[in-house]
């Protein structure tokens, strides 16, 4: 990066043309004032996002909250029905309490889990000792691997009887369970795969870790403070910020839980007794399978609710534990 | 150097220091091979023959590596279609994404214009919203426009801006002092021009960053070509390897291989770019800009 140089280059080339303008007439023309200039160009370049937001986000949006009411399944007129999806989710389907259930119990377990491991990982990641390079790049590299590779790998390592999972188990004389083909097991199963990519939150930790003061750490060390007293006063409230950031983001991915279980549990089917049968496979499943667009619709807006509560919610609860430098609290 | 350690010397300071970085270091190595066994296990098995894949206990090293694996699954199935395929979708999205997020971020970052702030909360709020509640009317959408069974909802959304892209790219671009622009701005250059001649160049850190991320994105997608593409020609490696599992039943040599063959590229590109993955988590911790 030479900033002074591109800056020279650009003086060269315009300053005989300054009043052309040739590629933008409308706006260069005289009489309009700066300020009205610089708004015309701030949408300008902001409008494809702004089409996007509206046509990609706000439009369905509101397109599925108002589909919810209705019938609509693609081919036929939308009737309206009013409650009546919501009433059957609620009342008729137990298919959706199976998956609201399974998909909390997998958030429940996943985000502390992975929280606490990236924290974990990113202390030991941020100590010097010898190699340390190669040992954040080897931890880091299942977070950039996914997809239906993975998920084939990971069917493969925990396969009951010649898989790898089990066969470490039983070198310590334990007897593993058949993981993906147990219902209790299953979602375990998950959650063992989602902490092998633990490294991708580690690394947004170990940045922040090195933006705290060494000299926080000596005037402790000075005072006595233990390595927890250390961990517990001055990391965790220095990392606070990222790790509000880290739990609202990972709470959000975790609700859309649905790749995973779709691959694993051939072509959606929900895995035995339905125990992998996630919010966002049943939804997916009343749409494209069963073309039940109202349904569907009624459930992703019932998501979206409780998805925006727990971020109120954390955001609410945020304020009380979350640290920022120089106390002005955002 | 005396031989002699005198007792005293195990409860110094910096036997302590040294011990506990060595019991670190042998804890990461423990944990390194446990993060990498996985990996091993999957090149292994996809150089396996089957028999040697059902025995019990199962073995680590293949008893003669069957290369030809690979070669015969890669023939199974049309994968080199798929690969051209999921290119063509990840280097157009990639290229929208990268132009566009980055116009966008340079209004938010650099121009005055009324109400930038309330909209840029907006953008930010949009990260909070779960991809599948627009996901049905999104593909009513495109199946009203006809689009379904072809590239252009995996590719056009992202000339449409994304969220977390444009927060990433102003984080950056507010860190760059506003005095460079402003010999371009004496000189009459306008927005676009100093967007074009003096901010691309200045941000091609973020940009790479940004390019990377959506790039292993779209080979990474599963949902997208998922929802809309069936027929087998149009497929992305991520459908196609997904579809062959039913072709080759549980002949895990060839399901591993193929799997092996769709995760090089973007091991490699980790390797060569490792760099621009730390920028970009680095943004979103907040520890610049």
């Amino acid at each position: 990066m030479k900033p002074s140089q591109s800056v020279h280059v650009l003086e060269d080339k315009y300053i005989e043309k300054t009043s052309t303008a040739a590629d933008t007439p409308t706006i260069a023309k005289k009489g309009l004032s700066k300020k009205t200039r610089e708004n015309i160009w701030g949408y300008l370049f902001i409008s494809p996002w702004i089409i996007g937001f509206l046509g990609l986000t706000l439009g369905p949006l509101l397109f599925s909250l108002a589909a919810s009411f209705t019938d609509y399944n693609i081919t036929s007129t939308m009737n309206f029905i009013g409650l009546d999806n919501y009433k059957q989710m609620f009342t008729v389907d137990t298919l959706f309490w199976t998956s609201l259930w399974n998909t909390l119990y997998y958030v429940i377990f996943s985000v502390p889990l992975t929280t606490a491991g990236a924290i974990l990982l990113a202390v030991l990641l941020n100590q010097k000792v010898y190699g340390m390079k190669i040992f954040r790049t080897i931890y880091y590299l299942p977070a950039v691997l996914s997809g239906v590779a993975v998920y084939f790998l990971w069917m493969q390592l925990l396969s009951p009887s010649a898989g790898l999972v089990n066969t470490f188990l039983g070198w310590f004389g334990i007897d593993g369970p058949a993981w993906l083909f147990d219902p209790k097991w299953t979602k375990p199963a998950l959650l063992l795969m989602k902490m092998w990519s633990v490294g991708g939150g580690m690394l947004l930790y170990l940045a922040s870790l090195q933006g705290v003061s060494q000299q926080m750490y000596e005037a402790a060390e000075i005072e006595g403070a233990t390595a927890f007293q250390k961990f517990r006063y001055i990391t965790l409230p220095m990392i606070s910020p990222v790790i509000f950031f880290d739990l609202v983001t990972s709470t959000i991915g975790a609700f859309q839980i649905f790749q995973e279980a779709y691959v694993m549990t051939e072509n959606g089917s929900g895995g035995p007794s339905n125990s992998l049968l996630f919010y966002n496979l049943h939804m997916w499943n009343n749409a494209f399978k069963n073309f039940n667009m109202g349904y569907a619709s009624a459930m992703a807006w019932l998501l979206f609710i409780i998805v925006m509560a727990l971020t109120v919610f954390n955001m609410k609860f945020g304020k009380k534990w979350v640290h920022y430098e120089g106390g002005d609290k955002k | 150097m005396s031989q002699y350690v005198s007792p005293k010397f195990y409860q110094t300071r910096s036997f302590k220091k040294k011990s506990k970085s060595l019991l670190i270091t042998l804890l990461l190595a423990a944990g390194s091979i446990i993060i990498l066994s996985p990996l091993w296990w999957m090149i292994s098995t996809s150089l396996k023959t089957p028999a040697e894949i059902a025995q019990f206990p199962p073995s680590f090293m293949p008893v003669k590596f069957q290369f030809s694996n690979y070669l015969k699954a890669w023939q199974t199935a049309p994968f080199t279609r798929w690969t051209l395929n999921t290119l063509f979708i990840a280097t157009c999205g990639t290229l929208g994404s990268v132009f566009i997020n980055s116009i966008v971020a340079y209004a938010f970052a650099k121009i005055n214009f009324k109400g930038r702030n309330v909209l840029f909360t907006i953008v930010l709020s949009t990260m909070l919203i779960p991809g599948f509640v627009t996901m049905v009317p999104q593909y009513i959408l495109f199946s009203k426009l006809g689009w379904i069974n072809t590239y252009l909802p995996l590719i056009v959304p992202a000339f449409f801006g994304s969220a977390f892209f444009i927060f990433l790219l102003r984080q950056f671009m507010m860190s760059i002092p506003n005095e460079l622009m402003e010999a371009a701005v004496l000189d009459g250059a306008n927005h676009w021009k100093i967007w074009w001649h003096i901010m691309l160049p200045l941000t091609k850190p973020a940009l790479i960053t940004v390019a990377i991320f959506s790039f292993t994105g779209a080979w990474n997608d599963v949902l997208g070509p998922l929802l809309y593409i069936n027929d087998e020609k149009l497929y992305t490696l991520q459908i196609g390897l997904q579809t062959f599992k039913g072709t080759v039943q549980t002949q895990w040599h060839y399901l591993m291989a193929m799997s092996v063959m769709v995760l090089i590229p973007i091991v490699l590109i980790f390797f060569f770019f490792q760099r621009y993955f730390i920028e970009g988590s680095n943004i979103s911790s907040g520890t610049k800009g």
